[in-house]
């Protein structure tokens, strides 16, 4: 029942992305539009995909810190993403991917930095150490990046913070066919590791008792959800709560088994993604809001409404 | 009939990188099939560092760690924890769960990588339930739990793994006496059904003088003693390990340690 609503959800949120959009097509021409074709379709898949990672990306990093309300930006990553494409705006750096590539590299440096301060003693990965570094470099990335927006002009600002706030604009088919290649790697990886992720929440100790290798199982998921994350902030920027509320709601409805919560945070996370970027769209057409934007928005209240609940019991 | 040796350290000794001296020095510990062992010792004499060693987690600097017959150091943790089970003394609760979801993660080292549980899994489950007398609880949320029927669980879980050895790290802290005595009924049950082995590191020296077969007494991560309750728990050894006056009666034919009022005031 609950799987069949979800499914039905789903297919929902890609309808509507697909008969949606500022410019009007009537349902006889839906299937030789150019329109549908080469915009509507490659964009309603990438919200989906990039919606499903980051979704994902969360519910695993809040197994690793065994922290319900951990977030896939938490860790550092939107920071650098951030960096990486405002430094190649500022510094003109022009090429068919130029800003996702940069983004890609910020995060991944991002990543990097925060998992050398997380291997505590060289060899053991220390989730609260990981949490306070991402923190720190997080923090330091966004001074950069506000030192280098403060010091371009003002039609490259405005690039850079639309950028920042997350869109979907640049999706294409190659855009979808390279995140098709690169997406299911880690999302194996992380599903591998759905079981393990059940016993981490006793603890390390516990966890190691009853058969997990723990030590890998924090590198693995530390890095596949971290790269997941970077994926998607190369290719639409900065789109927060999705990673958060997804699979909080998730939890809420289908309990903490990992095995079944991952799944359903990637159908609930594309489903949300996509729904969110055809509001944003369609809600001022013909200018676009940054889908960021819409889920802060959805997502900020429904946040304090979880928050609530969660306090209250 | 000798049974078979499921735990053997031999003169294991471990020191904590950086350590000033040696957190475990010499000490042996043989396990076999239908015993209950209990390890005792004031606290910081080295008896989790102890149960650290014989499961492979640390290195011994010196001496072996031997589980059924291969080094502890050589299984990997998931055949491991086929073949020893463990009831940690501490251990978080990140997310909210069922009782029969929890004891299943005792389960987790007989699935494969991708598969589901199968029906022996779930059989298994209701088995471990039913011998922590846990059944009724099962539907129940981990939190709504007495702090007995917690342990119950906790040790229905360690059951489910199907091990031949069963660690239990000072599981009766903060037990009353009913649930104490129940716990050491049970574990005492489980060594006589004579395939598994019990060990169990605990405060109650009177409790483990009554339901064990050998008893190993740590002081400053050295054995000052190991053997029957009887040989060990005298009225010198127990005062010069647990650095407190004390008489020792007999009771059912196991010594009993009464510790002594002082003469003077702290």
């Amino acid at each position: 029942m609950k799987w069949a609503g979800l499914l039905g959800l789903a297919a929902v949120a890609f309808v509507l992305a697909v008969l949606l959009g500022p410019a009007h097509v009537p349902l006889a021409e839906l299937a030789g539009s150019e329109i549908i074709r080469s915009l509507r379709v490659p964009r309603a898949l990438l919200a989906f995909l990039v919606g499903g990672s980051l979704a994902v990306a969360g519910a695993s990093l809040q197994a690793l810190v065994r922290n319900p309300l951990a977030d896939p930006f938490l860790l550092g990553l939107s920071g650098g993403a951030g960096l990486g494409a405002v430094a190649a705006i500022a510094l003109h750096v022009s090429g068919p991917f130029a800003l996702p590539l940069a983004a890609f590299a910020g995060a991944l440096g991002a990543m990097a930095l925060v998992y050398r301060f997380g291997l505590v003693g060289g060899a053991e990965l220390d989730p609260r150490v990981l949490l306070l570094a991402g923190v720190a470099v997080g923090a330091f990335a966004s001074a950069v990046t506000t030192a280098v927006v403060s010091l371009a002009d003002a039609a490259e600002l405005r690039n850079a913070f639309l950028w920042l706030w997350g869109g979907l604009s640049g999706a294409s088919w190659d855009t979808v066919l390279v995140l098709g290649v690169y997406l299911p790697l880690p999302l194996a990886v992380l599903a591998a590791s759905a079981r393990p992720l059940d016993l981490l929440a006793l603890g390390e100790e516990p966890a190691r008792y009853l058969g997990a290798d723990v030590e890998q199982l924090k590198r693995r998921v530390y890095v596949a959800a971290s790269l997941l994350t970077a994926a998607a902030v190369a290719v639409s920027g900065v789109i927060g709560f999705v990673g958060l509320i997804v699979p909080h709601i998730g939890r809420l409805l289908w309990g903490h088994r990992h095995r079944t919560l991952l799944p359903v945070a990637f159908l609930g996370g594309g489903s949300l993604l996509s729904l969110a970027d055809t509001a944003a769209r369609v809600a001022v057409a013909p200018r676009e809001l940054p889908v960021g934007i819409v889920t802060a928005l959805v997502g900020v209240p429904l946040f304090a409404f979880l928050l609530r609940r969660w306090t209250k019991s | 009939m000798d049974q078979e040796l499921i735990l053997a350290v031999d003169r294991a000794t471990y020191r904590y990188p950086g350590a000033p001296r040696d957190a475990l020095a010499d000490v042996p510990l043989s396990v076999r099939a239908g015993e209950f062992h209990a390890v005792l010792g004031p606290n910081g004499s080295g008896k989790t560092t102890l149960l650290r060693v014989a499961l492979g987690l640390v290195r011994p600097t010196a001496g072996t760690a031997t589980v059924a017959g291969r080094p502890a150091q050589a299984w990997s943790r998931r055949e491991l924890a086929r073949v020893v089970g463990v009831v940690p003394q501490r251990e978080e609760s990140a997310f909210p769960q069922r009782v029969r979801d929890a004891v299943l993660l005792g389960r987790y080292p007989h699935l494969s990588l991708w598969g589901a549980e199968r029906a022996e899994d779930r059989a298994a489950v209701e088995r471990a339930l039913a011998q922590c007398d846990a059944l009724h609880l099962a539907n129940r949320w981990l939190w709504t739990l007495s702090g007995g029927e917690y342990q119950r669980v906790r040790l229905a879980r360690a059951l489910a793994q199907e091990p031949r050895l069963l660690i239990l790290d000072e599981p009766t802290a903060s037990l009353d006496v009913r649930h104490e005595m129940e716990l050491f009924e049970r574990v005492r049950a489980l060594a006589d059904g004579g395939r598994l082995a019990a060990v169990m590191i605990t405060h109650h020296v009177n409790l483990a003088a009554r339901f064990a077969d050998a008893v190993l007494l740590l002081a400053e991560g050295r054995a000052a003693a190991s053997g029957t309750p009887g040989d060990v728990l005298t009225r010198e050894t127990v005062e010069r390990v647990f650095a407190w006056p004390v008489t020792i009666e007999s009771f059912e034919g196991q010594p009993q340690m009464i510790p002594l009022r002082r003469k003077e005031p702290l």
